[in-house]
């Protein structure tokens, strides 16, 4: 007969440790899409500029459809900035802190306009404003890129 | 009254010395300035050099010009350039683009001369011979067949108006010139009047009387009808007479005291779009009702603040973008604002910068207490009513391959790089452009520029006049401040000052103005001569920039420290974006002159009047006299001012009154009285008015009239409480270069 053992624990669910390792895995896949997502604004913002600057397009329609792209970006970044709080990577989530206080001003300093958008297209034809647009646009690309290749090895 | 009022003669080629040189090119300056800490004169890159080019182009319609009726317009291959003065003929069958550096074949018609019958020789063509020329545009240049004149007028008439009394004025105008209204058969007019509720006018040819149709569903405003609301003016005029007589009378008795100025210009847009033209809207107050909608924003104890002065740009949007959308369809919307409260210039300002059209605007205006802008209101209506207009608008601006157009200063829209949209074209208008060179120009001894404006004329003809500039290259930097223009330098500054002020703040634009004056003398100082730094000196060309920028930051536009009204401020901010040199100089550092002692000064014929030319005074009491009686030209308006011990024979002979106590508060008009020293007085005012388009009003102060602030506010070079003397401010500049 089989003596009854010492009663063992079942296995239970994993630790917290192995918890928050899955969690964290499941954040960087997600921000991995979502950065897949910000890369392509980010070249269509500076193929919409680019068209701009050779008169392919008007300014009118050109913000009527840039405008729009712009709060979706900012909310899909801040989107997966609360996600790393909440999965607690520090360093991630310090990488991209600046970026969200630079979308912050930039919001905030927009011209007056009634709809959502940055972008005015009265303005926006002024040689200094289209240069500084098209900057953004490749430096956020990069920026886009690097997070993209730090997020699939991290 | 054509006149291209660019005039610049050099650009520094070399910029070896100084990394990051600055280079204002202002009507005829040029003139190198170090790199400064003030951002808007920021440089780009290590080797790039901007130049700031002012252009005041009082756009077109001007007599002296050859115009072209060949079928052929010989353009550029690559840039599309006009042929022009100032290209090189290669061996009598090509001929080399002056822009683009590009080689192209002088087609066979444009072999032969019209005009000497002779075969061979393309240089003596007319397109050749002149910098501006006018073509008739063939077909594919046209969108669309020519647009007929349109013309649709917006009157606010609630309580306010009519209280105002303006629209006796403006329908008395309207029936004055109604047959000088600039079109031809197919001219059409409409009118809109609006209140809290929207009012259309059917005038239907073959009606007995107009008839009114109110729409009140101003949420979703919608056309009555879908004819006869803009009706052909010569078939029906009578109607139209009717209507005009009877308007003013129509609104005595209304008690409605919002004004739905949003519905009525979306409700004339809509009217508008088939055609395009022009809409003059009338307001009197703050738009209260429907979209568009404005609050008060002024704060009357903010009006005299040394801190930040708020809310210079628009509120909301709305009228941006109507100003868009009515530009897309070719129509320009004027605005005349006669409000005598707050009423948000900042944003109503909006729907004509953007659309090419104008702003007037008259403070504290009612018909019967303020009898001076009554005056003014009817005389701007004259002209505005009669001046020669050009519709559906396109404006290129070609430079050099080298140098790039970078931003445009006036009331138009910016459809691309070089590209401006103007649904109207009127000769009051001025623009200026900023541009900024892009390779080294050391290869090049000349640069060109080149507008090409197509419109549409008032008769329906589809034309092209195309203008060309060419200023030579040069090397030292002697040579280019030696071409400076001061007052294009100064205007130029004023477009840039008010953008800055816009979109940063206003203590930025007037330390921007500041450092304008000390990087430029700073710059000249260290370069040009070897003197060591304890005096001020400036270029002979630029002596008097220092005296023009302190003109200008005590002008109405920039002023701290002196109560203005913001809706006054952003008038002027408005006119110094869009007026043509010569009235902005007048506005910015007004004429003065000593009238009471004209029989002796030294006269010239003018169209056989005799008219005497007084010397001009510098703007300092100390120049006043109480013995003597002054004239102050600032442009839109005269001052004369009377000193209390005035002659009695001036007050008597020229005024019409026995003695300086008689003589009344307001006093608009000089008598004739028969008398040698009236007479030069008046042909000299009358020889001053002739000398603009706008016509002036004339205002008499006594010394001790309150008014008299209005005069005194304009003596810049005097110390007031919250500004410099010129004296001090120059020594203000030299400290801060000597530093």
């Amino acid at each position: 007969m089989i003596a009854p053992g010492i009663p063992r624990a079942a296995p239970g669910p994993p630790g917290p440790a192995a918890m928050a390792f899955t969690f964290a895995a499941f954040c960087y896949m997600l921000a991995l899409l979502l950065t897949a997502a910000l890369i392509f604004f980010a070249i269509w913002h500076i193929i919409a500029f680019d068209e701009l600057k050779t008169d392919y397009k008007n300014p009118i329609d050109q913000c009527n459809t840039l405008n729009p792209l712009v709060l979706p970006e900012y909310l899909i970044h801040a989107f997966f900035c609360v996600m790393f709080l909440c999965a607690a990577e520090w360093l991630t989530l310090g990488l991209n802190m600046p970026l969200l206080a630079y979308h912050i001003w930039r919001y905030m300093s927009r011209p007056v306009m009634s709809g959502p958008g940055l972008y005015d297209p009265t303005t926006i034809m002024n040689a200094d404003i289209l240069a500084y647009c098209q900057k953004e646009g490749w430096c956020k690309l990069a920026f886009y890129l690097l997070s993209f290749f730090y997020y699939l090895y991290g | 009254n054509f006149e291209i009022a660019t005039s610049l003669k050099f650009i520094g080629r070399s910029f070896g010395q100084v990394l990051h040189t600055f280079f204002l090119i202002v009507g005829n300056l040029c003139f190198p300035v170090v790199l400064w800490s003030s951002e808007f004169l920021l440089c780009v890159g290590l080797r790039t050099i901007r130049y700031l080019l002012k252009r005041c182009l009082q756009c077109f319609l001007g007599e002296r010009c050859s115009l072209i009726t060949s079928s052929t317009i010989v353009r550029c291959r690559s840039c599309r350039t006009y042929i022009n003065p100032f290209v090189s003929f290669i061996d009598q069958r090509r001929w080399k683009c002056n822009l683009c550096y590009r080689v192209n074949d002088v087609p066979e018609e444009f072999m032969y001369n019209p005009l000497t019958r002779s075969y061979g020789e393309p240089h003596k063509r007319p397109e050749v011979q002149n910098s501006t020329v006018e073509f008739i545009a063939s077909s594919d240049y046209m969108l669309r067949p020519p647009q007929p004149a349109v013309y649709l007028f917006v009157l606010d008439v609630s309580h306010n108006a009519v209280e105002a009394g303006y629209l006796t004025i403006v329908c008395q105008s309207l029936l004055e010139n109604l047959d000088k209204l600039p079109g031809d058969s197919r001219t059409r007019i409409g009118f809109i009047t609006f209140d809290s509720t929207v009012q259309f006018y059917n005038l239907q040819e073959g009606l007995s009387q107009p008839q009114m149709l109110i729409v009140s569903d101003i949420d979703d405003i919608f056309l009555p009808t879908p004819d006869s609301l803009l009706v052909n003016l010569h078939e029906s005029k009578e109607l139209i007479k009717d209507l005009l007589n009877a308007l003013p009378n129509m609104f005595t008795n209304t008690r409605e005291t919002h004004s739905a100025l949003g519905p009525a210009l979306q409700a004339a847009f809509k009217l508008m779009s088939p055609t395009g033209g022009r809409i003059s809207v009338f307001q009197t107050q703050l738009p209260s009702l429907g979209a568009g909608l404005l609050h008060s924003r002024e704060d009357p104890n903010q009006r005299s603040s040394t801190k930040v002065v708020q809310h210079l740009g628009p509120a909301t949007d709305f009228y941006k973008k109507l100003a868009l959308d009515c530009s897309g369809q070719q129509t320009a919307v004027d605005l005349f604002l006669l409000s005598s409260q707050y009423s948000d210039l900042a944003s109503l300002a909006c729907m004509s910068k953007y659309s090419a059209g104008c702003i007037y605007y008259y403070p504290s205006f009612h018909r019967s207490h303020n009898p001076a802008q009554a005056e003014k209101l009817q005389k701007d209506l004259k002209r505005y009513l009669t001046r020669k207009i050009g519709f559906e608008a396109v404006m290129r601006i070609r430079c050099t391959k080298g140098l790039s157009i970078h931003t445009f200063h006036g009331n138009f829209f910016v459809r691309s790089t070089d590209l401006l949209s103007l649904a109207n074209v009127n000769p009051d208008a001025g623009f200026a452009v900023q541009m900024s060179i892009e390779e080294s120009l050391t290869d090049t001894s000349l640069v060109c520029f080149q507008t090409a404006l197509l419109y549409t004329s008032s008769k329906g003809e589809r034309r092209i006049r195309v203008h060309t500039l060419c200023l030579p290259v040069v090397s030292s930097l002697a040579d280019v401040y030696a071409g400076a223009d001061v007052q294009a330098v100064v205007c130029l500054l004023a477009n840039m000052a008010v953008d800055r002020s816009v979109s940063s703040s206003l203590s930025d634009a007037r330390d921007a103005l500041v450092n304008a004056v000390v990087d430029s003398l700073a710059a000249y100082m260290s370069t040009a001569s070897n003197l060591q730094q304890s005096m001020l000196i400036a270029p002979n060309s630029l002596k008097l920039f220092p005296l023009y920028i302190l003109a200008l930051l005590k002008q109405k536009a920039f002023r701290t420290g002196t109560s203005t009204r913001l809706d006054d401020r952003v008038y002027a901010m408005c006119q110094m974006k869009s007026q043509p040199l010569v009235h902005l100089m007048k506005m910015i550092h007004p004429n003065l002159y000593r009238i009471d002692k004209l029989i002796d000064e030294s006269t010239i014929h003018v169209n056989d009047r005799v008219v005497p030319q007084p010397p001009l005074q510098k703007l300092s009491a100390e120049k006043l006299t109480r013995e003597g009686a002054f004239l102050m030209d600032c442009g839109s308006i005269f001052y004369i001012w009377i000193g209390k011990n005035c002659s009695n024979n001036f007050i008597k002979d020229v005024l019409g009154y026995p003695n300086y106590a008689s003589v009344p508060q307001k006093m608009t008009q000089l008598p004739e009285v028969d008398a040698l020293s009236s007479e030069r007085t008046r042909s000299f005012i009358s020889w001053l008015r002739d000398s603009r388009p706008l016509s002036p009003v004339l205002q008499v102060i006594k010394d001790e009239n309150p008014a008299k602030t209005d005069f005194f506010q304009h003596l810049i070079e005097d110390r007031t409480e919250a500004a410099f003397s010129y004296y001090e401010f120059l020594l203000n500049i030299q400290q801060q270069i000597c530093k």
